[in-house]
């Protein structure tokens, strides 16, 4: 039986000759395995265990193409390029596809010590982080991962020096545009030393809204002892933009790190957080926020480990669906043995603004120690019929109170945000989002994906 | 301005008003007595828009207008207003956010431009003087953790900022210490005009001391089966509603 996965794996047995020669060596190392791995597995098929919305199978089937040769992307992009997020003055980067660029602006922000670089450059500047951290993380025993190790060509290394603060915030702008079916694969390596901070805001943006995109990312994070790291996923991209992201996370002793998916606009997309934590005062966020209309999917898988005693996590995921939008979360935490004083939460809610949304949510708790404080919850309905008698006998019209409940049931994990400028923007976004007035680009006024979230 | 006549409402199939009638004039203070589960508070509801309720009959004219056919919003323009015997908590949205969405909306509905940043936040401070609304509540979550006091407050603050032609006070008094009462009545008796009309739903005498009634309904089994002047808050202080209940049960059999 041909599976989707299989067009890609002879895609390599046919071309790995000029991926390796096209990729750095650190990345090189690790595809023997990752083909290995994906000998005799096929991509999760909708109905598996934590897949009980969405098809890979489905999503990696069509014909996508590969950018193997390297073809630079068009050179305007950048300059055509406008911030969702003003008034934030970053060290930014892109990801054309799957080319990765540095802006103008981003040698003048950046700081000395601090490595922000392509993985093609890594291999020749720093080639024992890459050799020390890459692939360490990801797991190639799920399918997803073990292809994108396969046939990804670069990727963007951030080294954070120990004690290192950054003070500006690092922006990845991965860019989508391409004339054909294209499928985009990105590595994200980040390492935090010791007592190392950063803060990161990546967004996702289509360019050509009518073309079929794929894009699948590993993300490996690394936070050494005491590092402090921030992570936000801003996805605003298209109807015809599919992502299958996986983000793997490492916390040391005393480290902090805040994990927040954000998907605004998007067509199909399903993120995988896996977060080992591994020493003890480890304090993890995980926060991610959905506004779905029309056909779009977000599916949020979540996995939070406890390998050590006195560590905190604290889970969040909140979803509003309106027309014929698909929202799932799977979420489990893990407290192994001989983890006492272990404090973690976790939550999941949802409001269903149409009665043809659809919305999974299984909330998922594991312990073996007793000594612990954890709790989770899931709920899914609609507006509170309450409040919003109450805001129209004001004289606020159903319109306008169902858009401020709205707004006000997001209102709590867009203030978990630990970046005040991209705080403000996002409560103007998402106020945006709901009243159907967000374009996907900046330059884009065609917003087909962007229905407003109407009520039932 | 409001006329009543032979209102008649059910929730979930249960008919609840049996045939109401009742006519207020500007410059009135009418005062709804009767016991519990009579069907005062569904009343306050219906006039209102609730849609948990259904109008089974009658009619209701507002200034000549069928209230009945309007959505609860454009009710609240026309100057329908009600003060909530349980006032909704709303995390997430606040009360300036609350209130400017309200006025602007209002002033939408007459064609007018909405109020400027400076000359909304000059009314808000203006009005939460009339019931002593503590600014850092002004700056809150609407009701969100108010004491039950604050949140009856708020009723009356927000009254104060929409300036009702027809304002209901819904059990106004319940769960009010007797400070928290007379800030409210105070409130009320402030904003009180000749143009404008008071309805006070209640059990107790002790809110009409302080918002003294022009009228005061007895409703029982879903009918105003009384309706006296301000003597008869006495006389139901001291006898009960027993009495009228026994009248009105023998006249039924």
């Amino acid at each position: 039986m041909t599976t989707s996965l299989q067009q890609y794996i002879d895609l390599y047995n046919q071309y790995g000759e000029a991926i390796r020669s096209h990729a750095p060596a650190a990345m090189n190392a690790l595809r023997d395995d990752a083909l290995a791995a994906l000998e005799g597995v096929g991509l999760p098929k909708k109905g598996q265990e934590d897949y009980e919305a969405t098809d890979l199978e489905a999503v990696f089937a069509p014909d996508y193409g590969v950018n193997i040769n390297r073809v630079p992307f068009a050179p305007d992009a950048a300059a055509s390029f406008r911030c969702d997020v003003p008034n934030m003055s970053t060290c930014l980067y892109f990801f054309f596809n799957d080319i990765f660029a540095e802006s103008r602006t981003a040698a003048r922000n950046t700081q000395p010590g601090l490595v922000i670089e392509s993985f093609a450059d890594a291999q020749k500047n720093h080639p024992e982080v890459l050799q020390q951290y890459l692939g360490t993380l990801a797991d190639t025993k799920k399918p997803e991962v073990a292809l994108n190790t396969l046939l990804a060509q670069d990727g963007m290394l951030i080294y954070v020096p120990k004690g290192m603060v950054v003070e500006k915030p690092i922006q990845l702008v991965n860019i989508f545009k391409a004339a054909a079916p294209v499928m985009a694969l990105r590595r994200i390596l980040v390492v935090l030393e010791e007592d190392a901070q950063a803060k990161m805001l990546v967004c996702d943006h289509t360019q050509d809204t009518e073309q079929q995109y794929l894009s699948s990312q590993v993300i490996e994070i690394v936070a050494n002892r005491g590092a402090m790291f921030d992570y936000y996923d801003l996805e605003e991209s298209s109807e015809n933009t599919h992502r299958v992201s996986s983000i793997f996370v490492s916390q040391e002793e005393g480290s902090n790190v805040l994990v927040d998916g954000i998907t605004l606009l998007n067509g199909f997309t399903r993120n995988d957080y896996y977060v080992e934590i591994n020493g003890e005062h480890a304090e993890t966020h995980l926060l991610g926020m959905t506004v779905a209309s029309a056909h779009q999917h977000v599916d949020n898988h979540t996995y939070i480990s406890h390998n050590v005693a006195r560590c905190e996590s604290n889970e969040m995921f909140k979803y509003v669906l309106g027309d014929h939008a698909v929202g799932a979360f799977a979420g489990k935490v893990l407290v192994k043995e001989n983890c006492p004083r272990t404090v973690a939460y976790q939550g999941n809610r949802n409001i269903v603004a149409s009665p043809e949304a659809k919305m999974y949510s299984k909330p998922h708790l594991e312990i073996y120690t007793d000594d612990v404080k954890c709790s989770h919850g899931s709920a899914t309905g609609q507006l509170n019929e309450e409040a919003l008698f109450y805001m129209r006998s004001r004289g606020i019209s159903e319109t306008e109170a169902r858009q401020l409940l709205m707004q006000a049931f997001m209102s709590d994990v867009i203030d978990a945000v630990r970046l005040p400028a991209l705080k403000d923007r996002l409560h103007h976004l998402v106020e945006k989002r709901f009243r159907g007035q967000l374009a996907m680009c900046a330059e884009c006024g065609a917003a087909n994906c962007n229905s407003k979230i109407e009520n039932v | 301005m409001l006329q009543i006549k032979d209102l008649r409402a059910s929730i979930e199939g249960k008919e609840i008003l049996k045939g109401i009638n009742l006519t207020v004039k500007p410059g009135e203070v009418h005062a709804i007595m009767g016991p519990n589960g009579s069907g005062k508070s569904t009343l306050s509801a219906v006039l209102t828009g609730n849609p948990a309720y259904t109008v089974t009959g009658g009619e209701v004219e507002f200034y000549g207008k069928d209230l009945l056919v309007l959505a609860p919003e454009d009710r609240a323009h026309e100057g329908l207003f009600l003060s909530f015997q349980y006032p909704v908590e709303i995390p997430g949205v606040s009360m300036v956010n609350f209130m400017r969405a309200a006025i602007n909306e209002k002033r939408k509905y007459f064609g007018q431009e909405p109020l400027s940043a400076s000359d909304f936040l000059k009314l808000m401070r203006e009005k939460r003087e009339v019931v002593q609304l503590d600014n850092k509540l002004a700056s809150r979550a609407v009701n969100e953790g108010f004491s039950g006091g604050e949140k009856k407050r708020n009723e009356i603050f927000q009254m104060a900022m929409l300036e009702p032609k027809l304002s209901i006070l819904d059990e106004t008094d319940s769960g009010l210490d007797i400070d928290a009462l007379r800030i409210v009545a105070e409130g009320v008796n402030t904003l009180k005009t000749a143009n404008n009309a008071t309805i006070v739903i209640t059990h107790y005498q002790r809110l009409l001391d302080y918002i003294k009634p022009d009228f005061v309904h007895v409703l029982y089994k879903g009918r105003i089966v009384m309706s006296a002047g301000p003597e008869l808050v006495m006389e139901l202080e001291e006898k009960g509603y027993d009495w009228i209940k026994e009248q009105v049960d023998k006249k039924g059999e």
